[in-house]
């Protein structure tokens, strides 16, 4: 469906920043995702998905990335990783894809309509979020790398 | 926006990297590099002159991580870096010796599948003693053993089953019979350190034939059946066993 196209694009896009194609020139990189269980939150745990995916593949990457959700809701809070219940309510929901290397913005796509401060708050919290998970990355390698 | 702090590469040697980690090299390194960049010609290596390996990157004045794994270090000959890392998926590099599956005859030249992107190509003059009269008796199937010539990523591979010299050192058509399988890269790695104690342990067991392929493929041979499962099931497993559950299985093995 549309939907399911517009994530693609999403995540081929923040893909295709983050990925070294110089290095293989001439060739398609495939990248599959299966929902197993959708509780809120898709697009950015898709992102996260990506990215422990193409880590593990050893595919060579500039940096890294993770997406966070934003939503905002009806008396201006902002909450981080919502559930679908959370998202069908909010005002607004934000989902961010950010770079490793000085927390770029890689990606931005919002549902719904939010102020320009709002949003610009809804990044801000997003990008401390974002330290969360690249330290979650580090700890998986770390677990995996600890066994050989 | 907060710049990126490079680590010192030294301080984190043998220590997981990511993707997108800077590393800063000593200050000795670049004031080489800067002798480096007015020369014109390649020379003599220089004292200073440092190797960026698997899995870094040049980038300003250090080194940017492009795949996760641990950090190692090769102090002698000016010092080398690279990232020690796992994975499934082979990339051609030229001087690895390989083994390939022939897929087609294509005139003077045979397609291998190498498990890379692309097939890589072996003339029929390649072997040792082979003459436009004498051809080598490679059918459709067939297994080789043999080193890339040219392998990057801008052409096709091409490899040949002898050295330099002329010498085919044990490279050629791999006979019959016997048992291929892939396995990851690390584990193939860590069978071909020196003494490693997997293939001396094995080789306690019964006595076999083996050839390492650093595509991730394993060609085995023993003397019945039975026996070259065996051994094949063990390797396999070697990936995720620990040294002692590995002794414990072939202790099992050899009692039996």
């Amino acid at each position: 469906g549309v939907m399911e196209r517009s994530r693609e694009q999403l995540l081929r896009q923040t893909c295709e920043a983050v990925v070294l194609g110089v290095l293989h020139p001439r060739t398609a990189i495939t990248l599959v995702l299966q929902v197993l269980s959708d509780a809120g939150s898709l697009l950015s745990c898709c992102l996260n998905a990506a990215c422990m995916a193409l880590l593990d593949a050893g595919l060579p990457l500039a940096a890294l990335f993770c997406g966070v959700t934003c939503a905002l809701q009806p008396d201006g809070t902002i909450l981080l990783d919502p559930t679908a219940r959370q998202e069908q309510e909010a005002r607004a929901t934000l989902t961010f894809a950010i770079g490793s290397s000085g927390r770029k913005v890689l990606m931005a796509t919002t549902k719904g309509s939010c102020s320009v401060d709002e949003m610009q708050q809804c990044l801000a919290a997003a990008q401390r979020a974002a330290d969360t998970i690249f330290q979650f990355y580090r700890d998986s390698v770390r677990r995996r790398y600890s066994k050989s | 926006m907060a710049a990126e702090r490079g680590r010192a590469a030294e301080a984190l040697v043998g220590q997981v990297v990511l993707p997108g980690d800077l590393l800063l090299l000593p200050a000795h390194y670049d004031e080489d590099a800067e002798g480096e960049r007015l020369r014109l010609s390649t020379g003599a290596a220089p004292q200073g002159r440092l190797l960026c390996g698997p899995g870094l990157r040049r980038s300003g004045a250090g080194l940017l991580v492009t795949k996760c794994g641990l950090l190692r270090h090769r102090p002698g000959g000016g010092g080398a870096f690279w990232v020690d890392s796992q994975q499934k998926r082979y990339v051609p590099v030229k001087g690895d010796h390989v083994i390939g599956i022939v897929t087609a005859k294509a005139g003077d030249v045979f397609r291998l599948d190498v498990g890379g992107s692309e097939p890589a190509s072996l003339s029929y003059l390649a072997f040792e003693g082979a003459t436009k009269r004498n051809r080598p008796n490679v059918q459709v199937g067939d297994l080789i053993y043999g080193q890339f010539l040219v392998a990057n990523k801008d052409m096709e591979p091409e490899m040949v089953c002898i050295d330099s010299s002329g010498r085919s050192s044990g490279m050629g058509i791999i006979g019959q019979d016997g048992f291929l399988f892939k396995v990851s890269l690390g584990l193939i790695r860590k069978l071909l350190a020196p003494k490693c104690e997997i293939i001396q342990e094995l080789s306690q067991l019964y006595p076999f034939e083996l050839v390492l392929g650093m595509n991730g493929r394993i060609w085995v041979k023993a003397k019945t059946v039975q026996q070259t499962l065996i051994i094949v099931n063990i390797l396999e497993a070697c990936e995720y066993m620990t040294a002692e559950q590995r002794k414990q299985a072939l202790a099992k093995l050899s009692g039996t």
